[in-house]
């Protein structure tokens, strides 16, 4: 697909948003462990291809994962991550040029594992060209309670630096910080709950330096003008989160999660989801789930402001408004045990898909210029996200 | 709130502690082969839930305890 970067016109979110995890390898390199005791993640590899394709915006590329312990109570990982991106979204078409740019993320970490306590630490880098984001992560894991409770706990810290192309000038930064508490509890043979808890501060520039608002016209009301965004330099956000899965007579098991998630800018979302797992013989896993979002608008969010600089803040981030999303999704996994690779214990290849369906409640879709500002459709569409990985264990 | 239902409040607080002392693992170690099952795992395959939470984060404003022991989300 041609596309051509013009990026004096400024361009859409689509790097931002991505940025939002330049934390998440924390996730994946401090790992999930069963339910059951203090021990070490598994020693494994993974290759994933990723792919994220609507509303204009295609995002593909590969993530590499490899996990080893070095002795019976410490084990490394490394993560290698990238993001390459084609946008022409509805910001980008609306308002700048399509354009395509390129993340990557490396990320180290290790675990400590003493008796029943486990220590993690991790560090992520994320570069792309007009942003450059570092993490620490420290996370602390306690069972207790014959194993059948385990709490944890934990704190990360993000520095994040804040350029634009095609402004060497501009330079902003942004400070943030995760703190983490988390409970995971077996209340029956088959039963088994998690609560989560998880407050983040931001502090700094959390702009993006591209995007514009838009205002009525003052000469022509059915017309509109632009400006920029302007964003409080403060943010904190509060989730709490309930899971819960249950293992079936026939080998089988079913899940459902809760989050409740509220801000400083008045947001408030609630996400549910809901899943089934089913083996079938001995070598395949099927997976379906369904997830719903919906959240209300920041307080200084619009879709069209009265006039210019109506508010001290604003902000036109379709990611502000109010909407809501719906996934239908599944995977599945073939395992088998190599026979002619004795180091290999066994392996797995997996595929799965999700379809995202996007609908906006107060942003609209300024493609659509022949009627009068504030008169456009609505804005909805549907993504899909694949992933193809290879899993090994050893 | 009144004197009388901080008593209250106080007094369950306290049964609640003494009985939670008296409770005892009700799953037996021998009683979790269910569980052991990676079925039974919230996040089975660490790099594709990572990469699914980091296409929701990247397109919904709510970030933070997505889950994973220990490493949290550690979004925006």
């Amino acid at each position: 697909m041609a596309v051509i970067k013009k990026p004096f016109k400024g361009k859409e979110k689509t790097s931002f948003p991505i940025l939002k995890s330049t934390l998440i390898a924390s996730s994946i390199l401090v790992g999930t462990w069963p339910v059951i005791a203090a021990i070490l993640p598994e020693d494994r590899a993974d290759a994933l291809y990723h792919s994220y394709d609507g509303g204009g915006v295609e995002i593909n590329g590969p993530s590499l994962l490899v996990r080893k312990s070095m002795s019976n109570n410490t084990s490394l990982s490394a993560n290698y991550y990238i993001d390459s991106i084609t946008s022409a979204s509805i910001d980008v078409v609306t308002s700048a040029s399509p354009y395509t740019e390129e993340r990557t993320e490396y990320s180290v970490s290790g675990d400590y594992l003493h008796d029943k306590t486990t220590l993690s630490l991790a560090y992520t880098q994320s570069t792309e060209n007009d942003f450059e984001a570092q993490s620490a992560h420290f996370s602390l894991s306690q069972d207790f309670f014959g194993d059948l409770s385990t709490v944890t706990m934990g704190y990360s810290r993000g520095w994040d630096e804040v350029g634009k192309t095609g402004d060497s000038d501009f330079n902003e930064a942004v400070s943030r910080q995760h703190y983490r508490v988390g409970l995971s509890q077996i209340l029956t043979k088959s039963l088994v709950t998690e609560l989560g808890w998880e407050i983040i501060t931001d502090e700094g520039y959390l702009n993006n330096p591209y995007r514009t608002i838009r205002f009525i016209d003052p000469n022509d009301l059915s017309k509109y003008q632009r400006e920029p965004e302007e964003y409080p330099r403060t943010r904190t956000s509060s989730a709490l989160a309930a899971r819960v899965m249950y293992y079936l007579p026939y080998r089988a098991s079913v899940h459902g999660s809760y989050r409740f998630y509220q801000d400083t800018w008045g947001i408030n979302a609630h996400t549910y989801e809901v899943g089934y797992t089913h083996p079938y013989k001995k070598n395949w896993l099927f997976d379906l789930r369904y997830r719903q979002y919906s959240q209300n608008s920041a307080d200084f969010y619009r879709d069209l402001f009265q006039r210019q600089e109506e508010l001290t803040f604003r902000a036109r981030d379709k990611e502000l408004s109010t909407y809501s999303t719906q996934t239908l999704g599944f995977s599945v996994s073939y395992q088998f045990t190599p026979s002619s690779l004795q180091f290999i214990k066994r392996g797995s290849i997996n595929f799965a898909y999700d379809r995202i369906r996007f609908d906006y409640d107060n942003f609209r879709d300024l493609r659509v210029n022949n009627v009068n500002a504030g008169n456009e459709p609505l804005y909805r569409f549907s993504a899909n996200v694949i992933q193809l990985y290879f899993s090994l264990w050893y | 709130m009144t004197r009388c239902s901080i008593k209250a409040t106080t007094g369950l607080c306290l049964l609640i502690l003494i009985n939670a002392c008296s409770i005892q693992p009700w799953v037996k170690p021998y009683e979790r082969q269910h569980l052991a099952d990676p079925i039974m795992t919230f996040q089975r395959d660490p790099i594709s839930s990572a990469y699914i939470n980091h296409v929701y984060q990247a397109r919904e404003a709510a970030r933070g305890a997505e889950g994973g022991q220990g490493g949290g989300c550690g979004c925006n």
